[in-house]
């Protein structure tokens, strides 16, 4: 379990209050869920730390390891894993993202 | 259609649903980085069950993911899931 790359996780989401784990960067997404992701948090108008794993194959596959989770992308709040492409886009659709986001403080 | 066919045993036997939907939709991200030239690598999913009563979207998912664990480590690269409970 000690995997360096953890660390380097641990620290990200406890800095930023948004990160998204993400195939590409915010402007430049590379993949279609990636792209999804970005797309329902800049229309909520969230702030967001995007963090590319395809620069770094330790990250890519550490990310999925610490979250316990087999894909990309991942949202975490507040350090907290909100879920993946599916679960955002479910959550934006229905409030419950914008509640949660309101809850954290972050919106 | 060999690695659909598992999903579904898989999906059947760990969760009994009472409704399951596996479709494989390889043929619309044709091309792009993950894509398998053979196909069968993008799957849309949806399932209700029993089992995913009370639990969180992330639970479900964490659910799902672990009994198709095999088929995410090789052949399916991106899966579209919806799990749902009985009534909702």
């Amino acid at each position: 379990m000690t995997n360096p790359v953890f660390e380097r996780i641990q620290q990200d989401i406890s800095e930023n209050p948004v990160v998204l784990y993400m195939k590409g960067t915010p402007m430049f997404p590379q993949c279609g869920f990636s792209a999804a992701v970005v797309q329902v948090l800049s229309d909520l108008g969230v702030k967001f730390k995007g963090i590319d794993v395809l620069v770094d194959p330790s990250l890519r596959d550490g990310v999925k390891q610490f979250t316990n989770w087999p894909t990309i992308p991942q949202l975490y709040v507040k350090g907290e894993f909100v879920g993946g492409c599916d679960i955002v886009r479910e959550m934006a659709a229905n409030g419950e993202l914008q509640a949660l986001l309101k809850d954290k403080g972050v919106a | 259609m060999k690695v659909r066919s598992a999903i579904e045993r898989k999906l059947a036997e760990g969760l009994n649903p009472i409704r399951l939907a596996v479709v494989d939709d390889s043929h619309r991200h044709a091309g792009h980085a993950g894509a398998n030239p053979e196909g069968e690598s993008h799957f849309t999913i949806e399932i209700v069950s029993e089992a995913f009563a009370g639990k969180s979207r992330v639970e479900r998912h964490r659910m799902v993911n672990a009994l198709l664990a095999e088929e995410l480590a090789g052949r399916v690269h991106a899966m579209a899931l919806r799990t749902l409970a009985p009534g909702e």
